[in-house]
């Protein structure tokens, strides 16, 4: 929680975010401000529309057919939703690390974390190598994968995986990542050592992470929201969330009696 | 009505169920033995050598299949060079550019295709695309690409590229089907991957849908070039029936399935009818192998998968 008191610039910003599946409103009216060098989570029962609302953040929900997204949202200062800025570029500087472990079945450990630089044309091996290097041992898998770097990233357990999705996004360097339930496919030791590595993320990217798990939340995070139904009905800092919730549902949900 | 304990039952199903397979799989060895038996005395005259021998010639009773070997792989062959990337860009149009509602509707119309029959493509062979072939297509290649050893002499319209344009139309809706249900087995998430991390839609098609489709495309090729190897009416039609083996694509050949079309019926010494029962053989063994050239494929491709 050190860094969250060092910096207060806003980095992110949802202004009256809405999204839709068809006529299904899934996200309804979010307003709130990230600041830099922190952890959020968002936490609520199933179906609450947590992971839609994450996926309005970096515009990846606009890629399944039928939905629609309405509001603002802000990445240091400009609307990602604005007709003039191109989704590609935006993608670049909001990562994402999804639910599933979802490696490129066909590339290598090495490619899979550089594939993104490759993206943008950088070639050269040495940076290459760099970089992998530095985002592996940033996801805490380096020492485990440091000799078999040209294995196919398919080849890993699930939990080394999700840690390469992890390398993978951090390699193009976005200064927000957004996780999307990033332990909720693995074992309680593959979920630790993925929590271990979140305080030294932390330290240059801002997180947004979805959790099931409340406890996960409460380690983690510096800022908790609570979803339910689309709407968000609690923000704050998760000390307070966890101890002393200003709504009922919040303490309702947290303490187990509904969820 | 007689009734029977529900193990009878079962066993009565299970054995009759069996026997349908197996009478299916002795019919397949029925007729591998009847061509066999009837391609014997030709075996017997010919030997192996009957594979490399160039002449074809009923009237003094010399059979050699090379000819009709050259003509199947080569109409094959060039059907499957036009084919394959048209059928691979309208299964990439199909399952990633359509919205759902109409994709169903355009890949039903593409598969109608393979329902059209075989003698109406030959006959719209002969009737527009010889022509076309003749007055548009050989002159515009010849004048802009004469100077290669396969465009050479004149076109009359009939003859192996307008049968393997023929025939790259009829295996387009196979190929295609193939690699759209293979596309369609890419996982929304591994698509979602590559758009996270900042790649446009090409590139995404690039990393997310094709890289890992090669062997099932690779697959679907070689199913394509199946149907293209056995395909008899409209190549017939189309092809010229010259059992001669020459540089130009323009010029006219045969295959193995048109030779067999066009002197069955009028075959009359027995070794005319054997040499027939051997080619029929050997085309019976290449479309064998390369189907099961493209199972293996298949097979290796989903265990990666």
């Amino acid at each position: 929680m050190s860094n969250s008191k060092n910096s207060d610039k806003i980095i992110l910003e949802a202004k009256n975010l809405e999204a839709w599946f068809g006529d299904f409103q899934a996200v309804k009216g979010i307003n709130v401000q990230y600041t830099e060098r922190t952890i959020t989570a968002i936490i609520g029962p199933s179906g609450c529309g947590k992971s839609t609302y994450l996926r309005c953040l970096n515009r990846i929900h606009e890629e399944i057919e039928g939905t629609r997204v309405s509001g603002e949202v802000l990445l240091e200062g400009k609307n990602i939703y604005d007709k003039k800025i191109d989704v590609v570029d935006v993608r670049k500087r909001i990562g994402m690390v999804f639910q599933k472990p979802n490696p490129f079945p066909s590339l290598s450990i090495l490619d899979n974390v550089v594939i993104g630089l490759r993206l943008q044309g950088i070639t050269k091996r040495s940076t290459l190598m760099e970089v992998a290097e530095s985002c592996l041992k940033k996801a805490a898998l380096w020492d485990e994968v440091k000799d078999k770097l040209n294995s196919l990233g398919t080849s890993l357990s699930g939990g080394q995986q999700q840690r390469l999705c992890i390398a993978r996004a951090l390699a193009i360097n976005p200064p927000v990542l957004l996780m999307d339930e990033p332990t909720s496919a693995l074992d309680p030791i593959a979920t630790a050592k993925i929590e271990e590595l979140m305080d030294e993320i932390k330290r240059d990217y801002t997180v947004i992470i979805v959790t099931h798990n409340m406890q996960q939340a409460a380690r983690i995070s510096d800022y908790t929201s609570f979803f339910v139904y689309g709407k968000m009905i609690e923000h704050g800092l998760s000390s307070d969330i966890f101890t002393n919730p200003r709504e009922k549902q919040t303490e309702d949900y947290i303490s187990g009696r509904f969820g | 009505m007689l009734k029977l304990n529900s193990k009878t039952q079962d066993a009565v199903l299970f054995y009759v169920l069996r026997l349908i397979a197996l009478l299916v799989i002795s019919l397949l060895l029925f007729i591998m033995f009847i061509l066999f038996k009837s391609a014997w005395p030709s075996i017997t005259h010919n030997g192996l050598s009957f594979i490399f021998k160039k002449e074809w010639n009923p009237v003094e009773d010399q059979y050699g299949a090379l000819p009709f070997i050259f003509g199947t792989l080569v109409t094959s062959f060039i059907a499957v060079l036009i084919a394959a990337p048209v059928s691979i860009l309208v299964a990439l149009f199909i399952s990633e550019y359509l919205p759902k509602s109409i994709s169903h509707i355009v890949s039903l119309l593409v598969e109608m295709v393979a329902a059209i029959p075989s003698i109406v493509f030959g006959l719209w062979g002969i009737f527009y695309l010889s022509p076309f072939v003749k007055t548009s297509l050989a002159p515009f290649l010849k004048t802009y690409f004469g100077f290669l050893p396969f465009l050479e002499g004149p076109s009359f319209g009939i003859g192996i590229i307008t049968a393997s344009l023929v025939l790259s139309i009829m295996i387009v809706p196979t190929i295609s089907s193939i690699c759209r249900s293979i596309f369609e087995l890419i996982p929304q998430h591994q698509k979602e991957a590559s758009y996270a991390l900042g790649s446009t839609k090409f590139e995404m098609i690039k990393m997310a849908v094709l890289s890992p489709s090669v062997s099932g495309i690779s697959s679907a090729i070689v199913l394509g070039l199946g149907r293209a190897l056995g395909e008899t009416m409209a190549v017939t039609m189309l092809i010229g029936n010259s059992p001669v083996i020459s540089k130009s694509i323009f010029a006219p050949a045969a295959t193995m399935a048109s030779v067999m079309a066009n002197e069955y019926t009028d075959a009359s010494s027995p070794l005319h009818v054997a040499s027939l029962c051997y080619l029929a053989l050997l085309l019976f063994l290449i479309t064998f192998l390369s189907n099961l050239f493209a199972k293996s494929i298949v097979k290796n491709f989903s265990k990666i998968g």
